[in-house]
């Protein structure tokens, strides 16, 4: 399937749009496809300050838990309450409703991320579509 | 809910059986004064009857209890083909034998003369230990096989620091069942995962890698490994281990395959847990509990916990005095209930009969192997011990997965074989009959999963909405924990 | 071949099928290195001969059934229901494995989500799990369970009043672990020293752990201490050794303690020489996802019928391997049935009526030994202080004491010199309702004469 033209990606399979110095993550449909029914989101508190790759919480679901990685460096501004009793719109809208957090990023932290395209082709060599 | 249903499946929660006024049990009269708490005890650390508590009869115990084991699938009523738990035959004449007056209700901190025989059975089963795995000594304390783990991990970190070491990594395979990683976290150390090869042992060139850079406290391998395969290399492996001044830890989950025929002390183990609750045929309980002894080399003899079991003459002691040890790692000295059964089991089968326990082993799972081959795919085809690892990827094409396949079995009868595990199989079957059944009962597993094979090419739907013949249906595990609903409360609350 | 195995016909039929001529061949991936021969055991016993080697085993022991016994100091010698190890013996229940498949455990899950609800109501809090091992490595996995909450503080303050055992396998675990441990000690009415609890509070301490009714079998000020230890932030932990307490004394989760935690043993589990035993662990809600263990949770299946499954199962090793809550798999189930079964049994009315019987028993002993006078050997080393069913005697040969009882057909309670210079010289005496009058008046005999 066709990846949202409108944001960029990275290898551990988390997307983020960019607008005014904030950047919104979430995780793709392939991912949310691999980890089957979200049970449960674990994601820091705002103010944490996380490094390019660094853990940046988790999602479980029945049978597995998968760390979320942080797509670039910044500091956390704010997270999506709605998980907290939804956990479910990871599955049923992963570039929207089921977003994760939003990051307060510097300039140029999203260098090096894939643009749809790429990801795409990404996850074909992976053996994935 | 339709009323035609048996009574003993709309049985719900004891909760719901409460009737003000019943009693279950009556204690004989008190015969000493009545005394009220208040007059012995602060008022504000008192409390009066709790709430919620049921009142039911003795006649409600028994038909709730009884109802409820009727929904359960046993050993007793037929084989778990489950990979890597050993699911042997429960014999009586130990549950016989450990509900003896003099047995059961030991207390203990009674003296040590008071309790001479129970005593002797701990040391006759730590030299029987001795024997079926040519090691120097065992602890029999840790109350399971991870708690084993745990021990064995603490005895190696604690011959390091007392050589002035310290070492902060452990080497597990990624094919190890999720306790070994666990336990060596809790024992104080890092865990670096090694991938296996292409044939799913382990890769020692990987291991000297890692070994190089002198962090390494052990490797923690299982043997035969998690695929039921022999570590073609594991002797190799332990002298390199040494060679660094590193130790070999061994899960014994796998035991059943070789008892009689190899010794884990000539691989050069370090620390092995052996499994009472597999292997030794203690039962499992519906979840526990089991033991898990740990037999050490030479090496980690004076880091066991205390007590240890010693014998002088014919008097036996509780040795606490071993300046070397870990200390203790449970409150008293071991799951004595299933040293007993363990014990009697060992003696049932003498040195002949746990020869031919492992041979059973071998030759019932590479049955199954043959017989199935065909309509299962195997990942691995090295030649398999005591349990043979399948996967779905044949049924898959038509969009059925290990899971459906289990829950169909449940449909022919039977219980499923262990899944997603190890996690290096993807859609893995671990099978593994275990000594204990003949060949009626493997031909019965046979024609089910065959069954269950043309299944999932010709009416694939059928095998994905099973099971449709078990107490209940799939259950629905999301729902279970997104809202997790872990008490039964009153409907007012 | 063994009665417990295939036979010869079946060996043979497979074997041809197999394509081998004898099972050796399927064997030759094991190198000759690590080959053994016979091994060191005696040949293969019959039932019968199986029988004998355990009667003289336990023909050596001195049970307790035979003697009066007022054993204590961890395991309690409480009501043995008969209908208990009639269901116990049910093979669906005890040959039944971890309940994985959950189409086919429901007897097993349903149990076990009842043990859950009992533990709750026994302890005033929202969630418990399946059960652990014992009271001892319960007290551990609470400790580390707030390590875990709060990772930046490395301290627990223990009760000096907590079972040594238990506190000798807590230094064992949180050595590893980085976890310091510190003891307030205990003053001279057998309770902790509150002032000194206090003073070792702070902001670095992530757990403190208080037992009630404590070692000496004193009962603890939990309000006060609840209190103090939520004002420091730290996790508070009620353990408990004598789970009939609960019958009478109120717990920890009704002070503000975080967890209430320990051993259930007393509820119908035989001694069996100190294992298995029945480890059970409770906590406030909002520490769910980091308690250890099993749980069982409810559900509907896909025909909308209510049932049980696991649950939370990402805490575990299984799943979050390196990085799960704690290393257990196998739990103690099959205990946690039969407390189940025994607390169903007593129900409201019952499990308070044993809790009332056992300290009268014991109210009625110490009141023989207060009438005895100042001129008896054997002293309430705690006479002002509140107890459940246990307490201290103090003697200066305590194991000389027990042994001339032992010669008039009383185990008259556990000497405490065997846990060190830091105890009192003496006899812990525990009494229940299972010990009758004339027991008692015998032990208050004995102890007049023999003290």
């Amino acid at each position: 399937m066709a990846q949202p033209n409108d944001r960029l990606y990275t290898k551990t399979h988390e997307w983020i749009i960019l607008a005014g110095g904030e950047a919104t993550a979430g995780i793709t449909q392939y991912a949310q496809e691999q980890l089957g029914d979200v049970v449960f989101v674990e994601l820091p508190a705002p103010g944490k300050k996380v490094e390019k790759g660094a853990a940046l919480g988790n999602i479980e679901s029945v049978k597995a838990v998968s760390e979320v990685f942080a797509p670039m460096a910044g500091e956390v501004s704010m997270t999506n309450g709605e998980l907290e009793t939804h956990p479910e719109l990871v599955n049923q809208d992963p570039y929207g409703q089921g977003w994760l957090v939003r990051l307060r990023v510097a300039p140029g932290a999203a260098d090096g991320l894939m643009d749809a395209a790429a990801y795409e082709k990404f996850l074909a060599e992976e053996g994935a579509h | 809910m339709s009323e035609t249903r048996m009574l003993r499946e709309r049985e719900g929660l004891i909760f719901e059986r409460s009737s003000a006024g019943r009693v279950g049990y009556q204690l004989p009269p008190l015969e000493v004064p009545q005394v009220d708490p208040a007059s012995t005890v602060p008022a504000g650390l008192l409390r009066g009857e709790i709430d919620g508590l049921p009142e039911v009869s003795e006649v409600d115990v028994m038909r709730h209890f009884t109802r409820l084991s009727k929904w359960n699938y046993s050993l007793d009523e037929g084989m778990y083909p489950l990979g890597s738990c050993t699911m042997k035959y429960n014999p009586r004449i130990n549950e016989e034998v450990v509900r003896l007056a003099g047995l059961a209700q030991l207390h203990p901190l009674q003296p040590a003369d008071q309790v001479q025989g129970a005593l002797a059975l701990m040391w006759q089963l730590e030299q029987a230990l001795i024997a079926v795995t040519g090691m120097a000594r065992v602890t029999l304390q840790p109350a399971a096989g991870a708690h084993g783990e745990l021990t064995g991990m603490l005895m190696i970190r604690k011959a390091l620091a007392a050589r002035g070491e310290h070492r902060g990594k452990v080497l597990i395979p990624d094919s190890a069942h999720g306790t070994n990683p666990a336990s060596a976290v809790f024992a104080g150390f890092e865990t670096v995962e090694v991938a296996s090869t292409p044939q799913g042992t382990l890769d020692l060139a990987a291991v000297a890698r890692h070994l190089g850079g002198g962090d390494v406290a052990a490797l923690m391998v299982t043997v035969p490994n998690t695929l039921g395969v022999f570590e073609p290399e594991i002797v190799k492996a332990a002298a390199m281990l040494h060679e660094k001044g590193a130790f070999l830890y061994m899960d014994g989950a796998n035991l059943n395959a070789f008892v009689g025929i190899a010794l884990p002390g000539k691989m050069g183990a370090d620390a092995l847990h052996i499994n009472l609750h597999k292997t030794f045929s203690t039962p499992h309980g519906g979840g526990g509990p089991g033991a898990g002894p740990v037999a050490v080399s030479q090496a980690l003899v004076p880091h066991l916990p205390v007590p240890m079991v010693e014998r002088e003459g014919d008097r036996y002691t509780l040795a606490y005095d071993r300046p070397g040890t870990i200390g203790k790692v449970r409150g008293f000295y071991g799951n004595f209930g299933m040293l007993v059964r363990a014990l009697a089991y060992i003696r049932s089968l003498g040195r002949d009969g746990l020869k031919s326990m492992a041979e059973g082993a071998v030759l019932n799972a590479n049955y199954l192997r043959t017989r199935l081959e065909g309509d299962y795919h195997l990942p691995y085809d090295g030649p398999s011990l005591h349990e043979v690892v399948f996967d779905d990827s044949i049924q898959a094409a038509a969009g059925v997965r290990n899971i459906d396949i289990a829950k169909r079995l449940l449909d022919y009868g039977f219980h499923p074989p262990t899944m997603s595990f190890p996690l290096i199989v993807h859609g893995a079957l671990m099978i593994e009959p275990t000594e204990s059944e003949g060949i009626d009962e493997l031909d019965a597993f046979v024609a089910a999963m065959k069954a269950i094979a043309r299944e999932a090419r010709e009416e694939p739907d059928l095998v994905r909405g099973a099971p449709y013949s078990t107490p209940v249906r799939r259950l629905d595990e999301v729902r279970a924990a997104r809202q997790p609903v872990l008490r039964w409360r009153r409907p007012d609350d | 071949m063994h009665r417990y195995q295939a036979g010869q016909g079946d060996r043979r039929a497979m074997l041809d099928a197999v394509g081998c001529a004898s099972v050796d061949e399927l064997f030759v991936s094991i190198p000759a290195e690590v080959r053994c021969g016979a091994l060191d055991l005696p040949p293969a016993r019959s039932e019968e001969e199986v029988r004998r080697e355990f009667w003289a085993y336990a023909g050596a022991n001195a049970a307790p059934e035979c003697f009066a016994s007022f054993l204590g100091a961890g395991v309690y010698r409480h009501v043995t229901p008969a209908v208990a190890d009639a269901l116990l013996q049910r093979g669906e229940f005890f040959t039944a494995y971890t309940p994985y498949q959950p189409e086919v455990s429901q007897g097993t899950l349903q149990a076990i989500f009842e043990f859950q609800t009992y533990v709750c109501q026994l302890t005033e809090l929202d969630v418990a799990n399946a059960s652990l091992y014992d009271g001892a490595t319960a007290v551990v996995e609470a400790v580390l369970m707030a390590a875990r909450t709060l990772p930046k503080r490395r301290r627990v303050v223990v009760a000096g009043t907590l079972h040594p055992d238990w506190r000798a396998v807590l230094e064992t675990y949180c050595e590893p672990m980085g976890i310091a441990i510190t003891q307030a000690g205990w003053g001279g009415d057998g309770r902790v020293d509150a002032g000194a609890l206090e003073r070792l509070l702070g902001d670095d301490v992530c757990a403190v752990v208080v037992a009630s009714p404590n070692f000496l079998g004193v009962v603890e000020d939990l309000p006060a201490l609840g209190k103090a230890i939520a004002a420091a932030g730290a996790l508070g932990v009620h353990a408990v050794a004598e789970a009939t307490s609960l019958g009478m004394l109120a717990p920890g989760g009704r002070f503000g303690f975080d967890v209430v935690c320990g051993e259930l043993q007393a509820f119908g589990i035989p001694a069996a020489f100190g294992g298995p035993l029945l480890g059970f662990f409770a906590a406030r809600q909002s520490h769910l996802r980091q308690m250890p263990g099993r749980l069982v949770g409810e559900t509907a299946d896909s025909a909308g019928r209510r049932g049980y499954v696991l649950t939370l199962s990402t805490r575990e090793q299984h799943i979050r391997r390196a990085k799960a809550t704690s290393n257990i798999c196998t739990n103690h189930g099959l205990m946690a049935l039969a407390a189940t079964i025994v607390l169903s049994l007593l129900g409201k009315k019952g499990v308070r009526e044993v809790a009332l019987a056992s300290h009268a028993k014991a109210e009625y002993v110490k009141a023989g030994l207060r009438a005895q006078g100042a001129g008896s050997r054997a002293k309430l080393a705690f006479p002002e202080s509140p107890t459940y069913n246990e307490f201290l005697l103090l003697h200066d040969d305590p194991d000389g004491l027990l042994a001339r009882l032992k010669a008039e057909g009383i185990l008259g309670g556990v000497s405490t010199i065997r846990f060190g210079a830091a105890w009192p010289k003496g006899i812990l005496v525990a009494a229940t309702e299972q010990n009758t009058r004339e027991e008692c008046d015998r032990l208050l005999d004995a102890l007049q004469r023999l003290a």
